[in-house]
């Protein structure tokens, strides 16, 4: 089996040597010949197959066209020679895109399909896809065959593929609390994810250090939680347009509002929502987790996840519950009293448990399904069987993969983070280590390998801002994007090597301060303004 | 002037403490301790503030020379400074505040700078060079004095860190009497513009933010195996075919460009020309330069270090450095040293005849001194300063006295700093500050803690320590994460070898580097678009987390 699958990357590896070697993440089938086909930025256009569920119109494919149109050409003129004559066989100055299945107004969901079939050869350049979000990813992978001659002049090989990704949830967690990052960093953000097929952000809005997200309902919660309620926050209208921008490159928004722990910055502006802890007798000035024991929190959490449930229009939020700090809790009399009364004796897990299952029930009233940290698995918080545990400790209680087996052994669909945390960095080509992961490489039925849906690399904040976001991201985050797209037998080091530091000089010039993978150069360097 | 915190009328005690600790301890980290809204960076020797605030107006203040100043408004390099500060103070602030109107209170209307000896103004900063000066903050007229130009630089840097703005946006500044000087006279970054090439844009960046943290010393690592990006005149073929591309090349004016650059802000240029070993770059330009390797009796294909035993090398390289002697005017030039692989040496059978001629037996490090001194020797014929790695004095028999080492390797650099002072010989240290090793969290705190001379040795020993490097390796990093890796994680080194050795609070670093910080972003990123505007807003709340990459 290992045999083979080595084999088998060898192969590929010298059949693309010279072709195709920009490709990231690699396609589940292609073939491709030294036939070339010229293309004039001038006169190539994308263009409905008449047969087409979308047609003009279609917001999603027509922006998509003139994004993709300003990467491959650029969005300067050309001083190249009109073509003269009839058109030859070795020139393609169409792509054809035909759509199977309406719909170009709705948001992409965890059921999206995204394949496609992209065929250029003598008779013509065609993009098929079922869905919108398979013509998205189409697209990016026809703009990474676009090659440049040194002349200057474009070209493609005769290629044929087949494509779609191996895990329907591939994410990545941008932290807002611990950082602020300007609307400008998650637009620019999003783009580099669709470059890389990825297609869910998870937006880890508030946490302890700061509560950026303006809220219509509590407004207090940003006038006294962020940062500066002036200038570090985001308002309805910038969630709105992050919404969009990701949803227009096909990128679900999962929005996290972790509780009841990471909630120190909700404090100040709702008053009696955190447990005071104490010290002996007395409050020692200082606040826990969210308080569970008090109704007031839950009618405070139903009205707030009501809004949060309209705003985000994806069905999934990310409701956290990591971390929680029993030592708060415990020095409160009016949790202890309150355990005795629900007759959970001095077991806190059970408290959270009470806490998460209630908010739960809130959630899902309002048709919403959720994600959860692994804890309120680990923790045995009675959770609808539809729930998904995300993973994300390396050791542990136990190693993340033996995790992976005890959370879909339980029938619970799980998301794979532990080994793909990018904000821990280490000196070296670190990308491997990142790219050798195999996301079902733990003991388990087929049935429970089918219920990993997918992973996340997350970068948290604690030491990255917008000074450092980008070169801390790309291109190591492209590793997790090529394992949870590709298939399982793209493997071979050396040659995703090639193809990725190929894909970040391509970074380079689509204008991502994509940092570098090992010594060497780019002919499009990152410029400093 | 009394020690601002002694003003404060709260906490009895804690003044008493302050004030016990002002008596005790040496003045620059007393102050530290005593001062909460100072953040200046890097601690100065002695700061004393009041109080007492005076304001400025963008409109009405400028920088003058004091009639009695030996230097003028010829002088372009303090010209040219004023600028730069006038705009560091207010520049950012003007685009997104307008200028204040000015409160009732003293108004400081003036900087008027004195220079006490011959100005220096056109000559090139020196290791010797004195940058030591004085700055008294009072209204309207505020006096910045120093024996030199360089001392002016290092104190105009100080009261643009003085300037705040207060609840009302109005440029304020405490009325303070700050005498200055640095602890060591070499304080250095290395960059690597051979395993990636940096524009000449990126390493004026890099310079800018030198002078916001008093460096120096630029320590140009200029090539390497990697790739040859100098473009010698003498020797086109070594940059034409060594470099990674035609775009990828330091011309004769951008050299020239770094090197004005540099000292118009106090800082020395050091190229290094690092030979023998990492030096494949050189023989892709220069034919018969470089060691074939053997494979048996056949010679491989592949190349070693710079091959020692023929005299057309040592033509070469004469011919080489009488170049780099006149492009380069700082009077060190680093020669490398490191890290040579004797195998290709050992494999070469023209070597061995060689080793046997000269009665070096197997010792190879005899073959590397012997190459080195010759090298050593023909750099002082053309009357410069040699700066080596650390391997050139542990393998070498005798060396040339006034031959500075740079101590490198991380295991046991104490005790080398002691063997090559003991020796006689001068250290720039580096070893604890490799700042292209990361790792996740605050660094910065490790490399704050080390003491250049925590190592065992007399005093003598101790003064030959002349300062020290942080190097920032190019393996993985180019233009795109040069800058977060290294501020302010070079800061530290900067404190470090700029700030008493008393001034060493973690916690009282924490605070000044984080202001610090923010200070940095709004100068080096002024020039980015308003659109991403939010990042440069002054809030210190939302930084007070420092990255370790910057």
């Amino acid at each position: 089996m290992v045999g083979s699958t080595l084999r088998f990357s060898l192969l590929l590896a010298a059949a693309f040597a010279e072709r195709a070697t920009a490709l990231w993440p690699w396609p589940q089938y292609i073939q491709t010949s030294e036939r070339r086909y010229t293309i004039f930025p001038h006169s190539f256009q994308f263009q409905y197959h008449v047969s087409s569920a979308a047609q003009v119109g279609c917001s999603v494919l027509d922006e998509a066209f003139q994004r993709y149109r300003d990467l491959l050409f650029g969005s300067v003129s050309f001083h190249f020679p009109q073509p003269m004559g009839k058109r030859h066989t070795s020139e393609k100055n169409l792509l054809v895109i035909l759509v199977i299945t309406p719909g170009c107004d709705q948001f992409p969901s965890l059921e999206s399909v995204e394949n496609y079939t992209l065929t250029v050869n003598d008779e013509q350049c065609f993009l098929l896809s079922e869905t919108v979000w398979g013509a998205l990813r189409g697209l990016e992978t026809f703009s990474q065959l676009v090659q440049r001659s040194p002349e200057g002049t474009f070209y493609i090989n005769k290629t044929e593929i087949e494509d779609f990704p191996r895990f329907p949830h591939r994410g990545l967690l941008l932290d807002t609390s611990r950082h602020y990052l300007p609307l400008a960093s998650i637009l620019d953000t999003l783009d580099v994810m669709a470059y890389n097929k990825f297609n869910v952000f998870h937006w880890h809005l508030v946490d302890d250090s700061s509560f950026p997200y303006e809220s219509f309902t509590f407004p207090d919660l940003t006038k006294k939680g962020s940062y500066n309620p002036a200038t570090h926050i985001y308002t309805a209208q910038d969630v709105k347009e992050v919404i969009e921008y990701a949803r227009l490159r096909g990128i679900r928004v999962l929005a996290e509002f972790d509780t009841p722990g990471h909630t120190l910055s909700w404090g100040p502006g709702v008053p009696g929502l955190l447990t005071p802890c104490y010290s002996g007798s007395h409050p020692s000035g200082t606040f826990g987790p969210v308080n569970p024991a008090l109704n007031n929190t839950y009618e405070f959490m139903s009205t707030f996840f009501l809004e949060i449930s309209s705003v985000f229009p994806d069905f999934y939020l990310h409701l956290g519950g990591d971390e929680v700090d029993f030592t708060c809790w415990k020095s409160n009399p009016d949790i202890q009293a309150f355990m005795k009364k629900k007759g959970f004796g001095e077991d806190f897990k059970k408290l959270e448990s009470f806490y998460i299952q209630t908010l739960l029930d809130i959630v899902s009233a309002y048709g919403k399904g959720y994600v959860v940290w692994q804890e309120v698995f680990d923790n045995k918080v009675k959770v609808q069987p539809d729930t998904v545990i995300q993973v994300w400790r390396e050791e542990m209680p136990v190693r993340y993969m033996k995790e992976m087996e005890l959370v879909t052994s339980a029938g619970f669909r799980a998301l794979l983070s532990a080994p793909w945390y990018l904000n821990h960095i280490t000196y070296g080509p670190d990308w491997k280590k990142i790219y050798v992961v195999e996301p079902l490489a733990f003991e388990g039925s087929p049935e429970q390998k089918a219920l990993v849906i997918g992973g996340e690399a997350c970068m948290w904040g604690e030491y990255v801002d917008s000074t450092n976001l980008v070169p801390r991201l790309w291109p190591r985050a492209g590793a997790v994007a090529e394992r949870l797209w590709s298939n399982k037998t793209v493997t071979d080091l050396d040659f995703a090597y090639k193809r990725l530091a190929h894909f970040r000089c391509e970074l380079l010039r689509r204008g991502v301060q994509a940092q570098p993978l090992s010594v060497g150069y780019c002919d499009v360097e990152f410029e400093q303004t | 002037m009394e020690h601002r915190g002694l003003g404060w009328p709260r906490l009895p005690r804690l003044l008493e403490l302050l004030a016990a600790l002002a008596v005790q301890a040496v003045r620059a980290s007393a102050v530290a301790a005593a001062s909460p809204d100072l953040c200046l960076w890097p601690m100065p020797l002695s700061v004393q503030t009041t109080p007492r605030v005076l304001h400025l107006s963008p409109d009405n203040f400028f920088f003058s020379h004091s009639s009695t100043s030996k230097a003028g408004p010829s002088c372009s390099l303090l010209q040219e400074a004023f600028r730069r500060y006038y705009d560091y103070i207010f520049g950012f602030y003007k685009w997104h505040h307008g200028s204040a109107d000015l409160r009732v209170g003293v108004e400081l209307q003036q900087l008027q700078v004195s220079v006490i000896l011959d100005p220096e103004c056109d000559t090139f900063p020196k290791i010797s060079s004195d940058e030591s000066y004085t700055l008294l903050v009072k209204g309207p007229v505020a006096s910045l004095t120093a024996n030199r130009v360089w001392g002016v630089l290092r104190g105009l840097e100080t009261f643009s860190q003085l300037i705040y703005q207060d609840f009302y946006g109005t440029f304020t500044v405490n009325e303070s009497n700050i005498v200055d000087s640095p602890r060591f006279p070499h304080r250095g970054i290395l960059i690597d513009t051979s395993r990636h090439f940096l524009s000449v844009k990126s390493i004026f960046k890099t310079l800018d933010a030198m002078a916001f943290n008093k460096f120096n010393v630029l320590h140009w690592h200029i090539v390497d195996d990697q790739s040859f990006p100098y473009q010698s005149v003498t020797f086109p073929g070594l940059s034409k075919k060594g470099s990674y591309s035609s775009s990828h090349v330091y011309t004769p004016n951008d050299v020239r460009m770094v090197i004005e650059y540099a000292r118009l802000r106090g800082i020395r240029i050091v190229p290094e020309f690092d030979s023998p070993g990492h030096t494949q770059s050189w023989g892709e330009g220069q034919k018969d330069l470089l060691t074939p390797c053997y494979n048996g009796k056949e010679p491989s294909g592949a190349f070693g270090p710079i091959n020692p035993i023929w005299n057309t090398t040592y033509s070469f390289l004469s011919k080489f450095f009488k170049e780099i002697s006149t492009v380069f005017p700082d009077e060190f030039i680093h020669l490398g040293g490191d890290e040579v692989d004797f195998d290709c040496w050992a494999s070469n059978p023209e070597i061995q005849d060689f080793m046997r001629d000269k009665g070096f037996g197997r010792n190879f490090k005899k073959l590397e001194s012997f190459y080195m001194q010759a090298v050593l020797d023909m750099i002082s014929a053309i009357n410069k300063n040699s700066i080596v790695w650390q391997e050139v004095f542990d393998d070498a028999s005798k060396l040339m006295p006034g031959t500075v080492i740079q101590v490198w390797k991380a295991e046991d650099y104490t005790q080398e700093q002691s063997k090559v002072t003991e020796a006689g010989f001068p250290v720039i240290l580096s070893a604890p500050w490799y700042l292209d090793w990361i790792s996740y969290g605050q660094d910065w705190k490790r490399y704050y803690a080390v003491d250049p001379l925590s190592f065992e040795g007399s005093q003598e020993q101790k003064k030959l320590v002349i300062g020290g490097e942080a190097c920032l390796w190019g393996e993985y990093v180019d233009a795109t994460n040069l800058t977060p890796r290294l501020w302010p994680r070079a800061s530290a080194v900067g404190e470090r070898l700029w700030s008493h050795k008393d001034v060493r609070s973690l916690e009282d670093a924490y605070r000044r580097l984080t202001i610090h910080r923010c200070r940095m972003l709004s100068c080096l990123y002024r020039k980015q678009t308003p659109a991403r505007g939010k990042l440069l807003t002054t809030s210190t709340q939302t930084l007070d987390w420092l990255k370790p990459e910057g």
